[in-house]
Order: C-alpha cells, then sequence, then structure tokens
C-alpha cells in the first residue's frame, strides 16, 4: 500500500562500531538540502569513545524544523548489537517500518511490539558486486523510500568523499544506487516526502557549535582560551583555524580555571575574548566570572549545557545549568545571561554576547545545549549580524589622575587600555575606589556595587531581549533549545484552533522585567516549558517577575528532549 | 616617541604599601623599580600581573599598568594578555602559596608553554597575608597554629620543577640584595621565554627567624648551569640559599599557534554550503 506523502519523515540509523551510520545520515542530509528539503540530523552514542555502536537520527521535511519529531517512520539497524542503549530515543509511529539483516538476530523486543513491518534484506549478498559499505546502502534504500532524487544522493557521496580519493566515491556512489533500487522493490513501504517548495537561494548544514562559532568570529573575538570537553569541544574545533586565519588565536588551557583568567588577561590587553565549556567547566570558571565583574573586563562564556550533575551524561542535553549561570557566582556579581533560541540563532545570540559584554564591560554567558550545539541542521544562509565587539576606550590621560572606575551616568566607566600613555592603573577584584585603588569603605562598596549593577539594568536591550508571537489569553514560555518544540506545538494549536502567545526569552539576566510583564498582559494561563527536572526556568520566572495567577508547568529532565508532542498535550491540557 | 632617562623612583606609583615594616617585599619592589629604570621600559607598554597575597600586592605599588587578580591565577591572565598583546612587557608576580600551591598547575604548564613573561615568586616559606599557614615550601618541622608539630611535609623544590617542566630562564635571588635582584630581574626580562626568579623574601612577622637569611645567604655564588641536568643538580643537592642565575636556555618563546594552521572565513563558509 502506497501512501500519501508527508510534509515530515523521521528516520534512525544505527549499528554497532564502523558501520559508519553517521556518515550515511550525512549524505542523506546534504541530498536532503540539495533537493530543497529542510531537516536535521543528532547523533546518539554510547559511552565508549571511538567506535562502538551509534545512531543517526534524522528528520527531513518540507519546512525548516529545529527538533525532532516524536516518532521515527523508518529504522534502519545495521545490527542490534546494544541497540538498548539508544531505544529510548528512538520511538516508532505507527506504520513505522524496520530494516534490518537476514541475519542480523532477534529484534529487541520494544522494536518487535511496535514496528508494523520488519523487512530484512540479505545485506552482505546485496554488497558484493560494488564491495562497498552497508551504509551507502542504506542511504540508498532510505532516499528512495522517503522520495528523495538520486542524484541528489551521487551528488551528495561525491561531495563527502571528494578529498578521499575518486575509488571510494565510485564504490560509495555504486553500492547507493544498489540501495535505491532495492527500495524501489519496496516501494509499497514508502514514506515519501511531498515535493520541496522550490529552493530559492543558498542552504546551509551547520550545526549550532559551529553557529556559536560564527557567531564570536563575526562579532570581531580575537582571542580564545579553553578545555576541551564535550560537548563544547567543535566550538574549539571550529574556532582554532579560523582565529588565526582572522588574525587572533586559541589557546588550548591547562584547565577551565587557565581559560577563564587567559581571556580576562587577553581582554584587559583589548582583545576581544571568549571560552566555551560546559557544566563542569562553568563551576571552574565562577570565580574567574566573579573577578571580571569586579575589574568589569569583557569576556564571553559559552556554556553548551549537558546533563548533570558532575560529569554526568557529557554527550545528552539538559536545561539545567540555568542556576549557576544565573545565581552561581560569588558575592553579588551583575553579569549578563543570554540563551540561543535555535541553530541559527546561535550566530546572533554568541555575537550579542559579545557585543553586550564589549559594551558594557561585564562578564557575558551565552548559553547553548548539547541538543542544539551538535544537531546539524539545514537552513537558509543566513544573514551575519551586525552586531560587533565596540569596546570604549581612553586614547590618552591628561595631568589630572585617571579614574577607571569613575561613576558615571551610564555606569560604564572609562576604560584604558595597556599601551595608552598617561592612563597607568592596576585593574582590581579587590573592592576599590574609582581610580582602582583598593578599599575597603562602605562608600566605596556601595557606589561601585550599584554602578556595576546599573550599567546592565538601566541598558536599553531593545526588542531582542525575547522573541514573541501570537495572542490569546494563553502563554507558553520557554527558553533555548525548548523553543524548536514550542514554535512547532503553537503552530498545531493554532491549527487546530488554540491560540497561543508564545513568548521565547533571549536575554536571561538582567532580567527585563517591564518589558515581560507588559508581554503577558491579558494572559490569563502562563505555561512554562523547560527541560529540567526542578524546573529551574519557573523558578527564575517566579522570583522575578510578577506572574499570570494561573501558571502551570511542564518539565522533565533530559536526556529527553521536550517534544512538540508533549508541549501540545499540554496546551490543550492548560487551553480546557 | 623619544627615549626619557628614568629613575627607579618614576616606576613607584602613588600608593603605599600595606606591607609590615621590614617585610621582605620592599626589597623586590625596590628592586623591581631599579630593574625597570635600568631597562628603561615605558610604564604604558609594560604590565604587572599578580595573584593574591601579601607579596601579591606588589601591582598597585608600581608605575604601570598592573593587574591584581585572582589567588593562583596570575600566570593565565599574564599568558592571556601577552599573546594578545606581543608589544607589552609583561611580569607575573605573587607568594610561594600563589604561584607553587593554588596555582601550581598554571605553574607547571607556563613553563612548558614559554611565552615570553617574567614571573617573580617571593618565597617567604609560609602564607603571610593569611596569618601564618604553612606553604608547599614550609620546613616540615616549623609549627603553625594548623599543625602545632609542624607539616611533616617535604617542602616543594618548585626550581627543579621549573627546570624540567621547560622554563627558559631560572634564578634564586634575595630580597635584601635589591642591586643584585635588580641585575637579575633586568637579565630575566631580556631573556626570550619564560623565566622564573625565586626570591627569597622574609616574612617578618610569620618568620621572624627569616631576619636572619641576610647572613645565611650565599650572595651570587650560582653560575649559569651548562646543562638542564646540571642545573638540577644545583637546585636539589646545592646549598638551598644560595643565590644567582641556575639556567639560562634557549627555547624559542611560544607566541600562539601560527599563522599556518589558519583558514580564511571564506573558506570557512564554503564548508557550510549545501
Ligand atoms: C580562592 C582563594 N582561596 C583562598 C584565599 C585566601 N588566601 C589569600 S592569600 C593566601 C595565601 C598567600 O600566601 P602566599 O602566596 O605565600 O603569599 P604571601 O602572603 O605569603 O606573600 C590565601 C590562602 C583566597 N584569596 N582565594
Ligand atoms: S605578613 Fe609577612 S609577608 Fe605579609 S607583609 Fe607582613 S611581613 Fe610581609
Ligand atoms: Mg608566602
Amino acid at each position: 500500500m502506497s501512501q500519501t506523502s508527508l510534509n515530515s519523515v523521521s528516520f534512525a540509523i544505527s549499528g554497532s562500531g564502523g558501520a559508519g551510520v553517521m556518515t550515511a545520515g550525512e549524505i542523506l542530509l546534504m541530498a536532503a538540502a540539495k533537493a530543497g528539503y529542510y531537516g536535521l540530523q543528532t547523533r546518539s552514542v554510547g559511552p565508549q569513545i571511538r567506535g562502538g555502536e551509534a545512531a543517526s537520527l534524522m528528520r527531513l521535511a518540507t519546512f525548516p524544523v529545529h527538533v525532532h519529531a516524536d516518532a521515527f517512520h523508518i529504522l534502519f539497524a545495521v545490527d542490534w548489537l546494544n541497540f538498548d542503549r539508544f531505544s529510548g530515543e528512538i520511538d516508532l509511529a505507527e506504520g513505522a517500518i524496520v530494516i534490518t539483516g537476514k541475519d542480523s538476530g532477534e529484534l529487541p523486543e520494544k522494536v518487535a511490539q511496535t514496528a508494523s513491518d520488519v523487512i530484512r534484506l540479505p545485506l552482505h549478498d546485496l554488497l558484493k558486486e560494488t564491495k562497498g559499505r552497508v551504509n551507502m546502502l542504506a542511504a540508498g534504500i532510505i532516499g528512495r523510500l522517503t522520495g528523495l532524487p538520486e542524484d541528489a544522493l551521487a551528488d551528495a557521496i561525491a561531495r563527502r568523499f571528494a578529498s578521499k580519493g575518486n575509488a571510494l566515491v565510485e564504490i560509495s556512489t555504486a553500492t547507493m544506487r544498489t540501495g535505491y533500487a532495492q527500495g524501489e522493490k519496496l516501494l509499497n513501504h514508502e514514506q515519501r516526502l511531498a515535493p520541496p517548495e522550490p529552493r530559492n537561494g543558498e542552504r546551509w548544514i551547520i550545526n549550532g557549535n559551529e553557529a556559536a562559532g560564527l557567531g564570536a568570529l563575526t562579532a570581531g573575538v580575537k582571542f580564545a582560551a579553553a578545555y576541551p570537553i564535550t560537548p563544547a569541544t567543535e566550538i574549539l574545533e571550529w574556532l582554532s583555524p579560523a582565529l588565526t586565519g582572522a588574525g587572533g588565536m586559541l589557546i588550548q588551557a591547562e584547565d577551565e580555571l587557565a581559560s577563564i583568567n587567559m581571556i580576562i588577561g587577553a581582554s584587559f590587553g583589548g582583545a576581544p575574548a571568549l571560552t566555551a565549556t560546559s557544566g563542569p567547566g562553568l563551576a571552574l570558571m565562577a570565580e574567574g566570572l566573579g573577578l571580571a565583574a569586579a575589574a568589569e573586563i569583557p569576556v564571553t562564556v559559552i556554556d553548551v549545557q549537558r546533563g548533570g550533575p558532575s560529569t554526568g551524561i557529557p554527550t545528552k542535553s539538559e536545561q539545567t545549568d540555568l542556576d549557576i549561570a544565573l545565581c552561581g557566582m560569588h558575592g553579588e556579581a551583575p553579569h549578563l545571561v543570554l540563551a540561543a533560541t535555535s541553530v541559527a540563532d546561535c550566530i546572533r545570540t554568541t555575537a550579542w554576547a559579545v557585543h553586550l559584554s564589549e559594551r558594557l564591560q561585564a562578564p557575558a554567558i551565552m548559553l547553548s545545549d548539547q541538543m542544539m550545539g551538535q544537531m546539524k541542521t539545514i537552513m537558509p544562509r543566513p544573514d551575519l549580524p551586525d552586531l560587533k565587539a565596540e569596546r570604549e576606550t581612553v586614547a590618552s590621560c591628561g595631568e589630572e589622575d585617571y579614574a577607571r572606575y569613575a561613576l558615571t551616568n551610564s555606569g560604564v566607566s572609562p576604560m584604558a587600555l595597556p599601551g595608552t600613555p598617561g592612563c597607568m592603573y592596576t585593574a582590581d577584584g579587590l573592592e576599590h575606589d574609582e581610580r582602582a585603588i583598593p578599599s575597603t569603605r562602605v562608600e566605596d562598596h556601595a557606589a561601585q556595587l550599584k554602578k556595576r549593577w546599573r550599567k546592565l539594568a538601566d541598558f536599553d536591550y531593545g526588542n531582542a531581549w525575547a522573541d514573541i508571537s501570537g495572542e490569546g489569553p494563553l502563554a507558553v514560555i520557554t527558553w533555548g533549545s525548548t523553543a524548536g518544540a514550542v514554535e512547532e506545538a503553537s503552530r498545531e494549536a493554532e491549527e487546530a484552533g488554540i491560540r497561543v502567545r508564545t513568548i521565547v526569552l533571549r536575554l536571561l539576566s538582567p532580567p527585563q522585567k517591564a518589558k515581560l510583564e507588559a508581554a503577558l498582559e491579558g494572559v490569563e494561563t502562563l505555561l512554562i516549558l523547560e527541560n529540567s527536572f526542578s524546573g529551574q526556568f519557573a523558578r527564575y520566572l517566579r522570583s522575578f517577575f510578577t506572574l499570570p495567577e494561573n501558571v502551570r508547568t511542564f518539565h522533565h529532565p533530559g536526556p529527553r528532549p521536550v517534544t512538540a508532542r508533549e508541549v501540545l498535550e499540554a496546551i490543550r491540557e492548560a487551553a480546557s | 616617541m623619544t627615549e626619557q632617562i628614568r629613575k627607579p623612583a618614576d616606576y613607584k606609583s602613588a600608593i603605599k604599601p600595606i606591607w609590615c615594616p621590614g617585610c621582605g617585599d620592599y626589597g623586590v619592589l625596590s628592586a623591581i623599580t631599579k630593574a625597570f629604570a635600568k631597562l628603561r621600559l615605558e610604564p604604558e607598554n609594560t604590565a604587572v600581573v599578580s595573584g593574591i597575597g601579601c607579596a601579591a600586592r606588589i601591582p598597585a605599588y608600581i608605575n604601570a599598568y598592573g593587574f591584581h587578580g585572582l589567588h593562583g591565577r596570575a600566570l593565565p591572565i599574564a599568558t592571556g594578555l601577552k599573546l594578545a598583546r606581543p608589544d607589552l612587557t609583561v611580569l607575573a608576580m605573587g607568594g610561594d602559596g600563589d604561584m607553587y600551591s593554588i596555582g601550581g598547575n598554571h605553574f607547571m604548564h607556563a613553563c612548558r608553554r614559554n611565552v615570553d613573561i617574567t614571573l617573580l615568586v617571593m618565597d617567604n616559606r609560609i602564607y603571610g597575608m593569611t596569618k601564618g599557614q604553612p606553604s608547599p615550601t614550609t620546613e616540615p618541622d616549623f609549627p603553625t597554629h594548623l599543625y602545632p608539630d609542624g607539616t611533616h611535609l617535604q617542602p616543594l623544590n618548585a626550581l627543579a620543577i621549573a627546570l624540567v617542566a621547560g622554563a627558559n630562564f631560572v634564578a634564586r635571588t634575595f630580597s635584601g640584595d635589591p642591586n643584585g635582584l635588580a641585575e637579575d630581574i633586568a637579565m630575566a626580562i631580556n631573556h626570550p621565554g619564560f623565566s622564573v626568579i625565586e626570591i627569597l623574601s622574609p616574612c617578618v612577622t610569620f618568620r621572624p627567624e627569616q631576619r636572619d637569611w641576610k647572613h645565611q645567604v650565599q650572595r651570587n655564588v650560582l653560575t649559569p648551569a651548562a646543562s638542564v641536568a646540571e642545573a638540577l643538580q644545583v637546585v636539589t643537592t646545592g646549598p638551598e640559599l644560595a643565590t644567582g642565575v641556575i639556567w639560562k636556555g634557549d627555547r624559542p618563546p611560544y607566541e600562539g599557534p601560527g599563522e599556518k594552521a589558519g583558514i580564511a572565513l571564506d573558506r570557512l563558509l564554503e564548508g557550510f554550503a549545501a
């Protein structure tokens, strides 16, 4: 039975070490982009370092997508070794098909129960002729079943393996074609995508970590220091040659204490500076962030959140560093906290974090997470933001004493960079007076604290503090990568006749009290959504804002992200 | 800019030190100003970075750019600053606790990284600022409130670590000899790469017996060794209170990953094209 075409198709390709399931996914994503579709790819891996079982989780669609769908239409399992490691992330949709090898053994119980059709193919025999790899066979079969053009697949293979030589391209293409032909025989199991909108303009495939690196680069970051940590490492790997190419550099520090202090040193010298880490690293940087707040040195920290506490679940997502990002400093250390709302938004929000940090001489934390950071997404080529590091500095100092920490109207004090004649001063984490001289006086502490607070609180952040859409008495509020599920669910709710106002916060600190309360005007029920066990975001909202009387919350911990179906159910419940 | 002739006094700031009368760190401050005058450093192109402790209060007393940061973290701040601003002369300073205990990891890696920074460690074998707890260099039988019977721990031989970790210039000096110390500081600043000067600098308040160092120190008896192995011999088996330059290496200083590692933005953007 051939089915009607779909606007969104999800599939998973899994297999043990060396099967190349991630590469198969990449090929399919590239081919989909070429054909004009949108889509995304994430990977799920076991705990082993390299090799080991992995699953490429894919979604292709006729419209831009930011999150996985709730269930998968196709599961291609090369084998079932350790499949239970990711079976929790692969729920099968009604009518889903499972494709596996003839002799790949028994299906796991969960799969056997939910699959509507199991197709067992002689995978080894199919590979005999081309001597290719099973992953290219999978790409061909899935490509055919989802309706991707064969040429687009061949083109993707040629580009993906260009650096590896012609022989590999030829074998891989031939194997893909074998798969494509095999798919032809399975067309009664087709999960065909509807034709795409005509593709206008260039498309990119990029993940949130690369996007964050790009945001940093376009904002003018010149120095980065960081210590490798999953899932932030790709930012460093992308940024290192990029910064060198732009006349800057990235240094691998000996630990996160060094990372944060190195960027403070570079920024003191005038270089816009940044580090990237995950929760455990952010915890180690807390003291340095306090120093940057006190000494008023601009620095940006990207935190790609992962499951915690402690080493937690390094390869999986969660939105649980909110508490430490907002309130994890010692003393009172006003700082900026921003959160990207999608993979594409990682570019803009990182650039904005750098821009604000430089402008306001304060540390900024930019929150991303594993899901967004490592999700490869097809998107229209974005315009690069015009948000630059523009630090105001003093050109020279006259006779009178230079007051580095002068109590100005804006709270931002004149900053002199080393090399500026006549302005020599000592930046200090000790409380100080206006001239940077250490002071324990009540008056100096009060005045400097207030100044550091004021410069952030009184600044006009414009409209970018949140993305707001829709109207009506029911509002949904969220932050970070959960925005993807909220956007999709809200659209579906609207289609079902439920009006929803959605608010996605981008600037979390300083809290934009007046603006959010205005955005909530007329709201009777507020639904708060997030990916945390204890409801950190709900706690934040309750402590900084006056909320509508009727507040509902929906949250659960990672590694399962909040899905659009869960959001839709929560919306229905809140609306009833 | 025409070269100004500067006197040591020109490198003193107007701020009065908080140190106890007789503290060895006064001698270090004086030596630094002498060394700066000798090298005719421009105050605006010189930066002095420190951590936290009595010794680490020194930047505010010097007429140059300064950074008084966090306990243990002077070296990463100095490293970031020097790499981002190679035009500056950068020094890092602090006490034995600051550099060898809480900052010990940075100390080791700074030696290995060999960025062109001069480190001055004012070693008084005690935590002065927090009023007399043992430091990594405190003698095992020295009584403190925390350990009335001593720590029973072997003191850290930081110069041996500096040598094997790759420091490019290593010296031991004495704050009671500001002229000799100034010579060594000037030499260290001029020497490319990471230079370590351990300065015996008495804490007259919590280690009053260190006042006797002025009689015990063997001044300027050490000369640069021919190899790291020989230098190690000197710091492991030689007299503890002997001063002089111990090692002058010829490793090229680290200035960053180097242009060859760069990729232009256009090419990076092409990588995203789907
Ligand atoms: C993170 C942190 N831990 C502890 C302290 C407290 N503290 C300040 S100075 C110091 C020891 C300083 O000893 P040393 O570096 O030898 O300097 P000295 O005072 O002897 O010159 C300690 C433990 C601190 N400021 N910060
Ligand atoms: S406590 Fe010791 S080290 Fe600190 S200032 Fe006094 S004498 Fe110097
Ligand atoms: Mg000490």
